[in-house]
């Protein structure tokens, strides 16, 4: 971002990288899914860069305010500083406090999930998938993720993109406004989960497994990480894969 | 008569009154808690009202329950219209009074009343087979102790009985017709407690004038019982279902609630904004009732203990200390206590114990996702997440004492802007990795 704004530009839209896609092995695998997909089709768009920093979601649900605010009010400075008005992101909970929470500190942004952007791509037309492909036969369930689903009631726009695979999609009984948590929320990412009977992750998996999908679809980092330890758990990753709605669009385009 | 008119006047002034004790108490313990409960935008409130709490929007999330609550529901609001002919009548000596004037809208306003009767009972009877034969799993865990279930129990079994008492006055009623006419005006042929009627048969007149007499006072104590009885009771919800959707916040989901002193002290850190006035911040967080906001402290009174936030909770799901329908509870008992303290000319809030602590334990408070599976679940718009995360904001920002694993997250947000240990300078390494990146 750094390096347009010398040169005077200001992107179409910020992509907005995210912790976890910056520094997490696997969700740095989503990330470059996404750019492949922005450069593909010629999309004018930046990143921060280091520049970037925790949003502070993490920070705030675990009670640190004083943290979030901090962050927060940084980030907005430098957002506001390169005067962006367009973001797009592959995490949930950096969607959630940009859109819901940094106005409130003087930072408003147009800001999407980037399922609702693919949807939009598919929907214009830009992104083409032909007829029958490679996913013709495959079975993927779709994994809600709480910030996306029910606290901002994006439901169809993830199913949307992984219906355009060509692929059977399949339902958990457990979906959209009751879809079960992964586990890693309200900060439980970052610390063990307190005594109790199951680990959620591994109920959350065995849900997704009872499906008898192959692929379990995500579209957040964080449920990223829990789904793949929960089938890692059951000691399926030989036979199912979890991958964000962005590395199988990209998938499918041969990216 | 006159004793029974006199009688009449003293229950009923003495249960206002007391009812209205109860009430100001309530009152006074929800204004314990922080703001003011908002107004705003009233257009989109009433609607909210309306639909949720009236319409029951939120409960044809489960078809069949939802149904049969809708029956107790409508009954009880519909036959409460009856009450109006009953007090009245009691106040007046009068029996009936209404009859001479509806004619014959009478007799079909008193058959729908015994329809709801008899959908009510039915709905009762199922109602109480599902908790105690079938024994659904939210009715049953760690918090319904022994009170919560006996108070489920008492009022349905207390409803049954009152829709009993309906029914046999009516059929008395009828008899009473045929036997004395120019006393007891025609109401009509009524459907179900006609049926009723042979069970009457063979008693004598004065026999008859007693049961009916038994049936309405019967009725309308055990109403005026049901009104005193619901202040201390989860079913205070049929009254509090209605502000509790009204002010229920408007903001978006995902936002939690600002907390200014800290925003200013921020920015004035940062070299953007003023230094902070000076003067006592307050506390941060919530330790006890009286730091939380005052809607959650209505919510609390608001609360059916229905459990629907329990059982989606992932937490409690995989057996995990949390239940989001025990946080509204304890906060409940809380103010209760309070309350009990003060009458008896105790401490009150200054008692040595806190919400945070002696009812809820922080093994609770930290097994939240935050994934609002509660907010979604409840049927009147209770949030319980709010609850719990304005303690988390007591503990860590008050206690410092959020678990070592979160300090060491806050630490690397501080020094490295990540939850994890990596430096800043490798944030956009994942551009260069690899192999088939640009
Ligand atoms: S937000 Fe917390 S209390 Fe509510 S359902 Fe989720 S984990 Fe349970
Ligand atoms: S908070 Fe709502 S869902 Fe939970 S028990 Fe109370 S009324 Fe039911």
């Amino acid at each position: 971002m750094a390096e347009l704004a010398a040169q005077g530009r200001s992107p179409e839209v910020l992509f907005w990288v995210g912790c976890a896609g910056s520094f997490d092995d696997r969700s740095k695998r989503v990330t470059r899914a996404f750019v492949k997909i922005l450069q593909s089709l010629k999309i004018d768009f930046a990143v921060l860069g280091t520049e970037e920093a925790c949003t502070g979601d993490p920070a705030r649900r675990a009670g640190n305010e004083f943290l979030f605010q901090v962050q927060a009010i940084n980030n907005i400075q430098v957002l506001n500083g390169y005067n962006i008005k367009r973001m797009v992101t592959t995490c949930p909970h950096c969607f959630n406090t940009i859109k819901n929470e940094y106005p409130q500190l003087g930072g408003n942004y147009a800001v999407e999930h980037h399922s609702t952007f693919l949807q939009r791509l598919i929907d214009e037309g830009r992104i083409v998938l032909k007829e029958g492909g490679t996913f013709k036969g495959r079975r993927i369930t779709y994994h809600d993720s709480c910030y996306l689903g029910r606290v901002n009631g994006v439901y169809e726009a993830p199913r949307a993109v992984l219906a355009a695979l060509d692929a059977d999609l399949v339902e958990m009984k457990r979906s959209r406004a009751k879809g079960l948590c992964c586990g890693a929320g309200g900060a439980q990412m970052f610390k063990e989960p307190e005594p109790g009977k199951k680990d959620i992750n591994v109920e959350r998996t065995d849900e997704a497994l009872n499906t008898n999908a192959d692929t379990i679809a995500v579209a957040c980092p964080f449920c990223m990480t829990m789904m793949r330890d929960g089938v890692k758990a059951r000691e399926k990753e030989s036979e199912v894969a979890v991958k964000d709605i962005a590395e199988l669009i990209a998938e499918r385009q041969g990216l | 008569m006159l004793v029974q008119q006199i009688l009449f006047v003293i229950i009923l002034a003495a249960t206002g009154y007391v009812v209205w004790r109860r009430a100001r108490g309530i009152a006074r313990n929800i204004r314990m808690g922080q703001g003011e409960l908002q107004t705003d935008r009233p257009g989109e409130r009433l609607r909210n009202m309306l639909l949720v709490a009236f319409g029951q929007k939120k409960m044809f999330k489960r078809p069949w329950p939802a149904i049969l609550h809708f029956f107790v529901y409508i009954g009880f609001l519909v036959i409460n219209i009856e009450i109006l002919e009953f007090i009245v009548d009691g106040i007046a000596g009068t029996h009936r009074i209404f009859a001479p004037y509806l004619g014959g809208l009478y007799p079909v306003l008193m058959n729908i009343f015994e329809f709801l009767a008899v959908a009510v009972l039915a709905s009762c009877a199922i109602f109480l087979l599902r908790r105690n034969v079938a024994k659904v799993r939210r009715f049953w865990s760690r918090e319904m102790t022994a009170w919560p279930r006996l108070d489920a129990n008492l009022i349905l079994t207390a409803e049954i009985l009152l829709m009993i008492a309906i029914l046999t006055m009516n059929a008395a009623d009828q008899w009473l017709q045929v036997r004395t006419p120019e006393k007891y005006p025609a109401s009509g042929t009524l459907f179900f407690s006609s049926m009723l009627m042979p069970l009457f048969n063979e008693m004598s007149t004065a026999a008859l004038v007693v049961t009916e007499r038994v049936a309405w006072w019967f009725h309308i104590l055990g109403i005026l019982g049901f009104a005193i009885y619901i202040t201390y009771s989860k079913h205070l919800h049929i009254v509090l279902a209605f502000p509790n959707t009204y002010f229920a916040p408007l903001k978006p989901r995902g936002q939690m609630k600002n907390i200014e002193v800290v925003t200013n002290e921020v920015r004035a850190m940062l070299g953007l904004g003023d230094a902070p006035q000076t003067g006592a911040p307050g506390r941060f967080g919530a330790k006890d009732v009286n730091d939380l906001s005052r809607i959650s402290l209505l919510s609390a009174y608001a609360c059916t203990e229905c459990g629907r936030c329990t059982d989606e909770c992932p937490a409690n799901i995989t057996g995990k200390a949390l239940s989001p329908r025990k946080i509204m509870m304890d906060t409940r008992d809380r103010m209760e206590d309070i309350s009990r303290s003060l009458a008896k000319g105790g401490p009150g809030l200054d008692d040595g114990k806190s919400l945070f602590g002696d009812y809820i334990t922080r093994e609770e408070i930290n097994a939240c996702t935050a994934c609002q599976a509660c907010v979604e679940a409840c049927p009147v718009m209770i949030n319980p997440l709010e609850i719990i995360l304005d303690i988390r904001r007591y503990i860590a920002m008050e206690e410092s004492g959020a678990p070592a694993a979160w300090n060491a997250m806050f630490q690397n947000i501080e020094n490295n802007f990540a939850p994890w240990k990596f430096p800043p300078s490798d944030r956009f390494n994942w551009a260069n990795e690899g192999s088939r990146t640009q």
